[in-house]
Formats: structure tokens, C-alpha cells, sequence
């Protein structure tokens, strides 16, 4: 078991717990930054680029998570915000704008314009919302089409490199820097992140999601804290976005379509909505199960001489590993791993209901 | 001084009229009470001081603001501070956090001061963090700081909720029926607490409240009110002998002056 004594506001405000916890950290940023070691050892890079893929998951994940599991607002049209970003990298670049005011610049303008298609929907609750961004993202592909000028359209666009400084990056010729640099700004985000969660800014964002009507009477402005949500979020996925072309290398109208929306979604749910880690874990998942699905069919195939080929076989485990968290671990894995921590923590005194939420007290529909 | 006016204010559901041009004024450090039957139209009267809802009729005044021209989210910036009749909390976070939503009107960074925790950000944490700590020394919530609220026991709810009104640092009050659901030891920590924020915090309350006990016990003035108009207004003695009041609430058996709180 383990006591934190407060000494000071300060045990509240710092951004780990206590030392252990840092301890904990440091080492896990370590690993991350020793991997590709190991990929240098065997020579081998190629499921380096699978791990930076998660990343860049994560990345897109942590927007949808700041929007949804933070501020309580559904979306399903958050690879449109990707493909903006994407995008609008892609002609920054070709125009010759260095990357790195490109970027970052293609993130903002993403999210920009994230708020002004989603300001009029904002006012929407719940299913609507989720049905107007559901039709967003169905428009996307067809956008893309439209806007073949800056798009190549259905024939599609090639992503060029990244140049930081004449220091080129390319995903298959140079993935070991590809990947320190989409670690660089997943730490840098989940930095941010972290800063908005302990600040009033982020207080205004979970207020809203547990209690419209409170969020209120304490003073803060529904539509522009959502808003300004959506803006962050936005810009999150629009440089996922872009930093997903850099490793798809070429994109195409189908590339950013609703299937991976969905999957965004369905990523933040099995990982832990309402906490960042959740965005990872769920990142996790997504990139393993497609790796576990190839491996399980290889090893039937070789060994027992079965050949699985069912399609849809991937959407259909996914699917059934979601309502399997919905039913047995609504908190998602982040939530099952604070459970068995908090079970050794307080060993033996832990008590089955510990994480129940509280339904007892019914609240009518009208405001009181 | 009067702090809060409201006159003539009328408002209607549909064919119901809910409140019917009632007038009345709360004045600076006075704990005003109002009483009535279900349904008498109390909670929408606070309802509209906080412009969840407009009314049809009449004006709204507070400390120079004119309240019908402002919207909910910038009446507590006035200095108006309130809880709910069901306790409105922010189920998924602890009590800490609770009552730092509180702080919200006195915030002074922004956006991007907040995403970098910049000094200024981080002094300003500091600074809600000390007035918090305050009003948990005061409200006796040590044992609950970090409490999530999803698992605390409904009195404590409701000490919490009154505690993130106060770390608003609110000129007036408003507590919707702040003992129903509290046992009497409950209800009586809760006398003691609404005397001291009106002597020592200088802090004006209006409350609704069933609990006569609680209304002589802290009151100054008492308004009655029944479907949605005005029966008496005086002191709580004046207010309860009342013969119209005495008509309201006959066969209701809510009113009594033994003042055990009802379940
Ligand atoms: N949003 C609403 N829509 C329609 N009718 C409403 C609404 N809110 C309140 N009413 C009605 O207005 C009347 C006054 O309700 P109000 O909640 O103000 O009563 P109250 O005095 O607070 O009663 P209680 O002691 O039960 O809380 C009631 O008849 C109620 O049914
Ligand atoms: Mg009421």
C-alpha cells in the first residue's frame, strides 16, 4: 500500500504523483527511445514502421479522445480532419513551404476549419452530432475527388519527403528517424495534453461532458469551450493526418474514408475513454490485431494445413472485441489496468465495487 | 442595499403558469427563504435568476446588471453562485476538482498559456488551489479531496455541491432545498454553515427550503409562495401563521414548526 502525503499544492499540480510514478515513466520514455536499437540489432525496420504507424494512431486517437472521452461529443468524421491535414501538408510541401512550418501549419488550418464545419452542428446533442459528423466523413472521399487539383483525385497524391534543416526523412529509406520524429510530437501532444487536464481550460472540457447544466451555472460558455474542443482535437487529427501520409507515402480518395473514422472510435472505447493512455492502448490494438490476424492465418496454414479466408474477417474480430468491452470493461483497457493496480496497491482491502458508478440517483428531465 | 430585484416576473409553461408576476428583493447579507407547496414554482424562480429560463414579463436585477440581458454562463461572473435541487455534480472527477470548476469565473489565463503551463498558469493553479483548500477547511470535505464523486454517500453530495458554489466567491447565494435528503445532524451542520457564510463570509443567501426548522433557525425574511403566486412575505413566525398560507398548505401536513426534515 502505498500513502501520498500533500505537503503542498503543488503533490496536485505536478504533473506525476509521486517519485515512483516518475520513476515509471522515465523508464517507459527509455524503452520507446532505445526500440529501434533493437530494429538496428536484427536489421530488420519493417515493424518499426508498424509501430510508428500506432503512434500516428495515437496521435489521431488523442484528438478524438480530448473531444469525446474529455468533452463528452461524439464524433465519426474524424479522418476527414486527417485528410485535411494530410492535404493540405501535401501542397504546403509542393509549394515549397519547409516542413516545418508546414506541419504544424497544416494542423491548425485543419483545425480551423474543423470548427467552422463543426460550429453549427455543435449546438446538437448526442446522436445528432454523431449523425452529422457521420456525414461528413461519408462526404470526404467524395471531396477528395472534387478538389482533384489538390488531391490528384481518384488517381491519388504522392507525399513528398520531409526535409528538417536538409536533413531528409523517408519512412522506408530513413525509418529510424521517421520514427523519433512522430515520437517527438506524440510526446510533445501528450505534454500539452496533460498541461490542459490540470489547467482551467481542460477542468471546462470535462465539466461539460459530466453536467451541460452545472458547466453553466459555474460560468462557462457551452459553445466556445466546445469549440475550442473541437479546434484542438481537430488540429491533433490533422497532424496525425499529415504525418500518416509522410508514412503511407501515397494517398487517395479511399484512403481516409469512414471505415478508419469508425476504427478512431472504436480505438479511444477499447482503450479507456476520458484518459490519454486509453488513446495508446487503443492504438495498440488497432495495429496488433491485423499482425495477430496475418500471424494466426500463416500458423493454421503451415501447421494444420487450414486456409482461412473469410473476408471481412478483421472488421467482424474487431467488432466483436468491441462489444465485448462494452459489456464486460466499459473503462476500456486503461480502466482494467487501473483496476489490478489498485487491487495490489491496496492488497488485501480491495473491494469488488470500487469502481462502480454511482446510479442510485435518477435525475428528471427538466432542470432543477 | 438591495443586491437582487425582481419585479413583477411572470412565467408561463405552455397553459401552466409556473410563476405569476411575483416581486421580490434580497438584500445585501440577509438570508432570504422561500417556502410553498410542490410545485409552487420556487425552483423555476431560481431558474430564471440563473437564465435557464426567460421570462415572459417583468425585470431581473442584480448588483447594477440588468440579468434579462445577459446569458446563463456570465450570471455567475456577476457573483451569483447556486446549487440544484438534484444535485448537479461532475459525476467523474473528485471533489477537488469539483470545486476547482468552481474557481472558473476568476480564471485569467487562456488557452495557450494553459497548453504550455506557462508561470502564469501554474501561479494561477496555486492560487485557485489555496481558495479551495479553504472553503474544504471550512466545509470539513478533508476526507473526501480526492474522492471521486460517482462513490460518495448523497449527504456529502450535497456539502460538495455547496462547496463549489462557495468557491466561486459568490456575493449571493442561491441554495435550492440544501437539507432535503440530510439527516438532522446533517441539516444542523448545515445551519451552522449557512450562518457563517452570512456573518462572517459577508456572503447573501436566498434558499429555498421545506424545512421550517431550517427556515426560522437561519431566515431573516420568508416569502410564500403557491402556484406560483405570492401568499406572504415576513418574518418566518409572520409567514407560517399566515392564514392564507395556512390554507395552502392544509392537508399537505408540510408545514410545521418542529422542523424535522423531510425524506
Ligand atoms: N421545464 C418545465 N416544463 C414544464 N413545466 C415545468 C418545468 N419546470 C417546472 N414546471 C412546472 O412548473 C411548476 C413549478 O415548478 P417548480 O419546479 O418551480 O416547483 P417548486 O416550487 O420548486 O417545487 P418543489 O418543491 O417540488 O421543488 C410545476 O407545476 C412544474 O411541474
Ligand atoms: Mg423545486
Amino acid at each position: 500500500m502505498r500513502f501520498v502525503f500533500k505537503t503542498s499544492y503543488d503533490t496536485d499540480i505536478r504533473l506525476f504523483k509521486h517519485r515512483a510514478q516518475a520513476t515509471w515513466y522515465a523508464l517507459l520514455l527509455l524503452l520507446v527511445l532505445a526500440t529501434p536499437l533493437y530494429f538496428v540489432a536484427i536489421g530488420d525496420a519493417y515493424l518499426l514502421g508498424e509501430i510508428t504507424g500506432v503512434l500516428i494512431l495515437a496521435i489521431a486517437g488523442m484528438g478524438l479522445m480530448l473531444l469525446t472521452g474529455h468533452t463528452g461529443l461524439p464524433s465519426l468524421g474524424h479522418a476527414t480532419f486527417m485528410a485535411l491535414g494530410c492535404y493540405l501538408n501535401i501542397n504546403f510541401l509542393g509549394a515549397g513551404v519547409p516542413w516545418l512550418i508546414a506541419f504544424p501549419l497544416s494542423g491548425l488550418i485543419a483545425g480551423v476549419l474543423g470548427t467552422m464545419i463543426a460550429l453549427p452542428v455543435l449546438r446538437l446533442h448526442g446522436v445528432y452530432l454523431a449523425l452529422a459528423t457521420l456525414a461528413m466523413s461519408i462526404l470526404t472521399g467524395d471531396f477528395v475527388v472534387i478538389a482533384e487539383p489538390w488531391t490528384g483525385g481518384i488517381a491519388g497524391a504522392a507525399v513528398p519527403d520531409i526535409n528538417i534543416f536538409g536533413i531528409e526523412i523517408n519512412r522506408y529509406s530513413t525509418p529510424y528517424k521517421f520514427y523519433y520524429l512522430v515520437l517527438f510530437v506524440a510526446i510533445l501532444l501528450v505534454w500539452f495534453y496533460r498541461n490542459l487536464l490540470r489547467t482551467p481550460t481542460g477542468r471546462s472540457f470535462t465539466a461539460i461532458r459530466d453536467s451541460e447544466i452545472s458547466a453553466r451555472a459555474m460560468g462557462i460558455n457551452l459553445t466556445r469551450t466546445k469549440a475550442t474542443s473541437f479546434f484542438l482535437s481537430a488540429t491533433a487529427a490533422g497532424l496525425a493526418g499529415a504525418l500518416f501520409g509522410h508514412s503511407a507515402g501515397y494517398v487517395t480518395n479511399e484512403t481516409f474514408d469512414l471505415v478508419m473514422s469508425i476504427t478512431l472510435l472504436l480505438m479511444i472505447v477499447i482503450g479507456g475513454l476520458g484518459f490519454i493512455h486509453g488513446a495508446f492502448f487503443g492504438a495498440i490494438v488497432v495495429g496488433i490485431i491485423p499482425v495477430a490476424i496475418a500471424n494466426g492465418r500463416s500458423f493454421l496454414a503451415t501447421t494444420f494445413d487450414v486456409n482461412i479466408n473469410v473476408p471481412g474477417l478483421e472488421s467482424a474480430l474487431f467488432a466483436l472485441i468491441l462489444v465485448g468491452f462494452i459489456l464486460f470493461e466499459p473503462m476500456g483497457l486503461y480502466g482494467r489496468w487501473l483496476k489490478i493496480r489498485t487491487y495490489f496497491e491496496l492488497f488485501p482491502f480491495y473491494r469488488k465495487d470500487m469502481f462502480k458508478r454511482q446510479k442510485s440517483y435518477l435525475k428528471t428531465d427538466r432542470v432543477q | 442595499m438591495s443586491l437582487l430585484e425582481i419585479d413583477n416576473v411572470t412565467l408561463r409553461f405552455g397553459g401552466l403558469v409556473a410563476v405569476d408576476a411575483v416581486s421580490l428583493t434580497v438584500n445585501e447579507g440577509e438570508v432570504f427563504a422561500l417556502v410553498g407547496p410542490n410545485g409552487a414554482g420556487k425552483s423555476t424562480i431560481f431558474n430564471m435568476i440563473s437564465r435557464f429560463y426567460d421570462p415572459a414579463e417583468g425585470s431581473i436585477r442584480f448588483d447594477g446588471h440588468d440579468l434579462l440581458q445577459s446569458t446563463a454562463d456570465q450570471v455567475p461572473g456577476f457573483g451569483i453562485a447556486r446549487t440544484f435541487q438534484n444535485i448537479e455534480l461532475f459525476e467523474q472527477a473528485s471533489v477537488l476538482q469539483n470545486l476547482l470548476v468552481g474557481r472558473h469565473r476568476h480564471r485569467k489565463t487562456g488557452l495557450l498559456s494553459n497548453i504550455v503551463f506557462s508561470p502564469n498558469a501554474y501561479r494561477e493553479e496555486v492560487r485557485h488551489r489555496e481558495a479551495v483548500e479553504e472553503v474544504i477547511d471550512f466545509l470539513n470535505l478533508q476526507a473526501y479531496r480526492d474522492k471521486m464523486i460517482g462513490g460518495l454517500p448523497y449527504g456529502v453530495r450535497k456539502v460538495v455541491e455547496l462547496g463549489r458554489a462557495l468557491a466561486s466567491e459568490p456575493k449571493l447565494l442561491l441554495l435550492d432545498e440544501p437539507a432535503s435528503g440530510l439527516s438532522v445532524e446533517e441539516t444542523q451542520d448545515m445551519a451552522f454553515w449557512i450562518e457563517d457564510i452570512q456573518t462572517q463570509m459577508g456572503i447573501s443567501v436566498m434558499m429555498v427550503e421545506h424545512d421550517m426548522g431550517l427556515v426560522s433557525a437561519v431566515s431573516g425574511r420568508v416569502m410564500a409562495l403557491s402556484d406560483g403566486k405570492e401568499l406572504a412575505t415576513g418574518t418566518a413566525a409572520e409567514v407560517q401563521s399566515h392564514p392564507a398560507v395556512i390554507e395552502a398548505y392544509l392537508g399537505t401536513g408540510e408545514i410545521s414548526k418542529t422542523g424535522t426534515s423531510r425524506a
